[in-house]
C-alpha cells in the first residue's frame, strides 16, 4: 500500500494507483505545477522531468514504474538558483508564452549533461519537444552559447 | 453591431469620428483604488498606479500570451512618464467594466474611417472623451486580438495615459513650490524644478497629483526624445516562465477542488444519446457523471481519474444530420459554388472583370485547409459555483471582461454574482478570443451541477484538437488578363466564404481593373480567427497567383513584384531589404530555390524570403528565410523580433504539416503526431530586419504568418518545377521520380 517518490530530493508515501501517470501526480498529489500538461501521448515534451538524471516524458510513466527513483521537477532543477540553462533563456529572452519552456529546459538540461557541446543537429536529433509560439531559432542560440562556453555571458 | 467583426475584422469597423483618452469620470478612481491598489499606492489615470515608495504599476487590459505586450506596453506609459524603469512593473487589469479598453475602441474605430490619430484635428481631440470608454464598455471589451496592443492600446492608452500623469506629477511639484508648472523638467521619476535644482520623487508626490484632472491631450514625445522607446528591453515575464513559477489558467489552485474530463459529441452539432455508468460505479475518486446537451463530463477528485472515466463512460453520440459530411464533400462543394454559384461583388476598380477581355487570360484556382489552433496549454477553466448563487471561474482567455460576461450568461447569472480571474495562456492564436468559448461554457454548466464544489475541467489534447474553432477551409479561384509587357491589366478573384467579404483579399499592387467577389459555402465546422485571421489564407492566394503571373511573363518575381509597387515606396521598399539581405539573385546548390513573399496586415508589412532544399526523396528542408518587416517603429526591437521568429515557425508548421480533414462530420485529427509541428530539427536559420519609416505603429504578433506558406512554395516552384496550390505540403509528391503537382493547373 502505497507509493514512495523521490521527488526533488524529498520523499513522499502516496496513496495512488500505480498506473496513474507521473505527470498528474507530481500536479495533482504534490502541486507541483510547473510540469505541463500538453498531450498525454509523449508527443510533445511539455511534461518532460528528470528521472535518475534521464528526460522522460512524464504523462506516459505510470508512477508505479518510477518508485523509489530520483525524479527532479524544474522547481528542483536550480540549487536554490538559475541553472547556466535557465540563466541562457533569460539572456536570449527565449520564452514567449512560456508553456513549453519548463519540459524544455528540462530536456535540454539532461543532454547538455550527457553532451556538453553538441552541434546543432546532435540537439535537433535529441531535442524533439514542441513550441508552438516558435522560440526555436532562440532555443538554440542559447544552447550555442552554452555549448561555446559563453552562457549567458553571450546576448545573440 | 457584431462584436466579434468589430475587434478582429481588419479595416471593417464602423467608425466614429471621436478622439480621446477615454478617461474616467471623476469619482471613479475611487472604484478603481478598491478594485485593484493595494495599501500606499494609487490609480492618477485610467491604467496609471503610483505607490508612496515611487513604484509605478501600469495596469494592462489585455492577457499575456506571451507576446511580451506587459512590457512593451510598459515602455510606452513609463518613456512618456519619465520613470526610472527599475521602478516600473506591469500587472493585469481586472475584469471590470472600469477597466473595459477604450484604447483599443478607439485604434479599430479610426482604423475603420483609415486615420490615425495625426489625421484628427486637434479640435476634436478629447471633444466627446468619455465616448470611446462607453463602447468599450458597452463591448465588454479587454480583448487580445487583432494584434492591436501596442498599435491601439499603446498609441491611445498607455503613452497618453504617461503623459498626463506626468504632468499631474507637475502640477503637484508646482503647487508645493508656488511656481509655475512651466518651471519644471522631469526625468527618472523625478519633478525637477530647472532654476533650483529641487527635485521631488513620483513616490511622494503622487497622493496629491493623484487630486488633479488628467489631461486628454496632454503633450506627447516626439520621435527622437525616447528613451525606452525602441530599446531591446528585458521582458518582465521570462524570469517566472524558466523557473516553472508562472501560473496558467490551469494552474489555478483553489481549495476543495475536483476536476472534470469531457467528451463531446465527435460531429459538430451532435446530441449526447446515453451513457454507461455502470462501468465507473464504483470508481475510486469519481463524484459525479455530468450529462449535457452534446457532451458529458465527469468529476472526480484527480484528473487522470476522471479522464479514465471519461473513456470508461463509453458515451454514444447522435450525429444529426452532419454524420455525411467530409473534407472532400466540402471541397467539391466549394469548387461547384465557383463554377455555378451566385458570385457577390465586394469590390471592384476601372472596368473590374469586364477588363479580363484586354489580354490573355491566365487562371489559378487555391485551396486551403482547416487547421486548429493548437495552443501548448489545452484550453480548460476551473469554475466555482458556490451554495449562495455566486461563480467564480479562472482561465486563461484572451479576453477577461469578456469572459466574465460570457460566464454570467451562460449561468444565467447577473454579472455582480459573477468574478473572473484571468490567468496568463500558454499559447493563444487566435483560440482564446471571444465566443469561442465553448471551455468556459462547458466548465460553468458543469460547476452549476456541483453546487458546492470547484471543477477544473481539463480538455485533453484530443479533445482540444476535435472542438476548436478552426481557421476556415477556403478556396480562391483568380482570373488575370495580362498585358504584353507580363503586367497584369485586369484582376479577378472570386472565393469561398461563410461569411462576409474579407478586405485582406484586395490586392496592394498596381492592377488598374480589379473585381473581387464571394460565394457562400456553409459548412458545419465551427470557425474562428487564427493567428492572421483572413490574411491567413489571402497571403497564400494573392502571393501564389502573382508569383505565377511572374512566371507567365518569365520574369524575376522580385522585380516584377516592384514593377506593379511604384506608387507604394514602402513595400518597394521593404522588398528590396529582404531581398539585398536575402542575397536574392546569387547561386544556390542544385536542388535549392529561393522563393519570396509580401503581405501587409495589422499595419505592418512584412516579406519573407524563403530558402528551401529538396531532396531527390521529395523530402522538403527549409534552410533559411530572411525577412523584412515594415511597421512604423518596433516599440521593442527584441520583442518584435522574436514575435517574427515566432511567425515563421508557425507559418512553417501550417505550409510543411498543418491540415484538419473532416470525416462523416467529424475531425480525423487527434493529437500532436497527426497535427504535426516543426521542431528543432527543421528549424531553419531565422533573420530578421526591420524597416523604420515614420508610417504608423503597426502590429507584431500576426503580420509575420500569411507570407511564410507563400514564400516556401514560391521557392518549391523554383527548386523543383513543382507549383503547390493546395496546402499542406506534406500531401504532395515531390520526389525526383516522377513529381508533378497534384492538382492541375487552374
Amino acid at each position: 500500500m502505497g507509493i514512495r517518490l523521490i521527488v526533488n530530493g524529498i520523499v513522499h508515501e502516496l496513496d495512488v494507483e500505480p498506473d496513474a501517470p507521473l505527470l498528474w501526480v507530481i500536479r495533482d498529489e504534490l502541486n507541483l505545477t510547473g510540469t505541463k500538461f500538453g498531450c498525454g501521448v509523449a508527443a510533445c515534451g511539455a511534461c518532460t522531468v528528470h528521472v535518475n538524471g534521464r528526460a522522460m516524458r512524464s504523462c506516459s510513466v505510470p508512477v508505479g514504474s518510477v518508485a523509489d527513483a530520483e525524479i527532479k521537477t524544474i522547481e528542483g532543477l536550480g540549487a536554490g538558483g538559475l541553472t547556466a540553462v535557465q540563466e541562457a533563456w533569460i539572456a536570449h529572452q527565449v520564452p514567449q508564452c512560456g508553456y513549453c519552456q519548463s519540459g524544455m529546459i528540462m530536456a535540454v538540461s539532461a543532454f547538455l549533461a550527457e553532451n556538453p557541446a553538441p552541434t546543432d543537429e546532435q540537439l535537433g536529433a535529441a531535442i524533439t519537444n514542441i513550441c508552438r509560439c516558435g522560440t526555436l531559432s532562440r532555443i538554440r542560440a542559447a544552447v550555442r552559447s552554452l555549448a561555446s562556453g559563453k552562457g549567458a555571458g553571450e546576448r545573440r | 453591431m457584431n462584436r466579434r467583426k468589430f475587434l478582429i475584422g481588419g479595416g471593417t469597423a464602423a467608425g466614429a469620428l471621436l478622439v480621446g483618452y477615454g478617461f474616467w469620470p471623476s469619482g471613479r478612481l475611487g472604484r478603481a483604488n478598491l478594485l485593484a491598489a493595494r495599501p500606499g499606492e494609487r490609480f492618477l489615470a485610467s491604467w496609471i498606479k503610483i505607490a508612496d515608495d515611487g513604484r509605478i504599476t501600469a495596469v494592462i487590459p489585455h492577457c499575456d500570451m506571451g507576446t511580451g505586450i506587459f512590457t512593451s506596453l510598459s515602455q510606452m506609459a513609463a518613456d512618456e512618464l519619465d520613470a526610472d524603469w527599475k521602478m516600473v512593473q506591469a500587472e493585469a487589469a481586472p475584469s471590470d467594466p472600469l477597466f473595459a479598453n477604450s484604447a483599443m475602441a478607439e485604434g479599430f474605430a479610426l482604423e475603420g474611417e483609415n486615420m490615425t490619430i495625426d489625421s484628427v484635428p486637434g479640435i476634436l481631440r478629447g471633444t466627446a472623451m468619455n465616448s470611446m470608454r462607453v463602447i468599450a464598455e458597452y463591448m465588454d471589451l479587454q480583448t487580445t486580438g487583432g494584434s492591436c496592443a501596442v498599435r491601439f492600446t499603446g498609441v491611445y492608452g498607455m503613452r497618453v495615459a504617461g503623459a498626463a500623469v506626468r504632468e499631474m506629477l507637475v502640477k503637484a511639484a508646482a503647487a508645493r513650490m508656488k511656481v509655475a508648472a512651466t518651471e519644471f523638467r522631469t526625468e527618472m521619476s523625478r519633478v525637477i524644478h530647472v532654476a533650483s535644482g529641487k527635485s521631488f520623487g513620483y513616490g511622494e508626490l503622487a497622493a496629491e497629483a493623484a487630486g488633479y484632472s488628467p489631461s486628454a491631450h496632454p503633450r506627447l514625445k516626439a520621435n527622437g526624445e525616447y528613451k525606452l522607446v525602441g530599446k531591446p528591453i528585458a521582458r518582465f515575464d521570462i524570469p517566472a516562465k524558466v523557473n516553472g513559477a508562472t501560473q496558467y489558467g490551469i494552474d489555478a489552485q483553489v481549495p476543495g477542488m475536483c476536476y472534470g474530463a469531457i467528451r463531446i459529441s465527435p460531429v459538430f452539432g451532435g446530441q449526447l444519446v446515453s451513457v454507461n455508468d455502470a462501468a465507473v460505479a464504483g470508481n475510486r475518486g469519481v463524484k459525479k457523471v455530468v450529462r449535457l446537451n452534446d457532451a458529458v463530463v465527469v468529476v472526480a477528485d484527480r484528473f487522470w481519474r476522471a479522464r479514465t472515466a471519461a473513456e470508461a463512460l463509453a458515451p454514444v453520440f447522435d450525429p444529426g444530420a452532419n454524420g455525411g459530411v467530409s473534407s472532400k464533400t466540402i471541397h467539391e462543394e466549394q469548387l461547384e459554388a465557383l463554377k455555378n454559384g451566385k458570385v457577390k461583388k465586394d469590390f471592384s476598380t476601372g472596368a473590374g472583370a469586364d477588363a479580363l477581355k484586354n489580354g490573355a487570360v491566365v487562371e489559378r484556382t487555391y485551396n486551403v485547409p482547416y487547421l486548429a489552433h493548437a495552443p501548448m496549454e489545452p484550453v480548460n477553466a476551473t469554475a466555482f459555483y458556490r451554495n449562495d448563487g455566486t461563480l467564480e471561474v479562472w482561465a486563461s482567455t484572451q479576453d477577461g471582461l469578456g469572459s466574465r460576461v460570457f460566464c454570467a450568461k451562460a449561468a444565467g447569472l447577473p454579472l455582480d454574482k459573477v468574478t473572473f480571474h484571468l490567468m496568463p495562456s500558454g499559447g493563444g492564436f487566435g483560440r482564446r478570443l471571444p465566443d469561442l468559448w465553448n471551455f468556459l461554457t462547458y466548465a460553468v454548466k458543469t460547476a452549476m451541477a456541483v453546487p458546492g464544489v470547484p471543477v477544473k475541467l481539463i480538455f485533453t489534447r484530443e479533445q482540444d484538437m476535435q472542438h476548436d474553432y478552426y481557421r476556415p477551409n477556403v478556396t480562391s479561384r483568380f482570373r488575370a488578363a495580362v498585358g504584353k509587357d507580363g503586367a497584369p491589366v485586369a484582376w479577378v478573384n472570386e472565393y469561398t466564404t461563410n461569411d462576409d467579404p474579407n478586405a485582406e483579399a484586395h490586392i496592394f499592387y498596381g492592377v488598374p481593373n480589379q473585381f473581387y467577389g464571394t460565394v457562400k459555402v456553409p459548412a458545419h465546422v465551427p470557425t474562428g480567427p487564427w493567428r492572421s485571421v483572413e490574411a491567413s489564407w489571402h497571403g497564400f492566394f494573392v502571393e501564389s497567383f502573382v508569383d505565377e503571373l511572374s512566371q507567365e511573363a518569365k520574369q524575376d518575381p522580385l522585380d516584377y513584384r516592384l514593377a506593379l509597387l511604384k506608387d507604394k515606396p514602402r513595400h518597394a521598399a521593404t522588398l528590396r531589404l529582404a531581398g539585398e539581405k536575402a542575397g536574392w539573385g546569387t547561386a544556390l546548390p542544385a536542388g535549392c530555390g529561393r522563393g519570396i513573399a509580401m503581405v501587409e496586415c495589422f499595419g505592418t508589412i512584412v516579406v519573407h524570403v524563403a530558402e528551401v532544399e529538396v531532396a531527390k526523396d521529395g523530402a522538403v528542408k527549409v534552410r533559411r528565410v530572411t525577412t523584412a518587416a515594415s511597421c512604423g517603429r518596433a516599440v521593442n526591437p527584441e520583442g518584435f523580433k522574436a514575435q517574427m521568429e515566432g511567425a515563421v515557425i508557425f507559418g512553417l508548421s501550417a505550409v510543411l504539416y498543418g491540415e484538419i480533414t473532416i470525416d462523416k462530420g467529424a475531425v480525423t485529427q487527434q493529437n500532436f503526431p497527426d497535427f504535426n509541428a516543426v521542431r528543432l530539427a527543421e528549424c531553419p536559420a531565422i533573420d530578421v530586419y526591420i524597416h523604420e519609416s515614420d508610417a504608423p505603429l503597426g502590429g507584431a504578433g500576426e503580420p509575420g504568418v500569411p507570407p511564410v506558406a507563400p514564400a516556401v512554395t514560391n521557392a518549391i516552384f523554383v527548386a523543383t518545377g513543382v507549383r503547390i496550390r493546395e496546402l499542406p505540403i506534406k500531401n504532395h509528391a515531390l520526389a525526383a521520380e516522377g513529381r508533378k503537382s497534384s492538382f492541375a493547373a487552374g
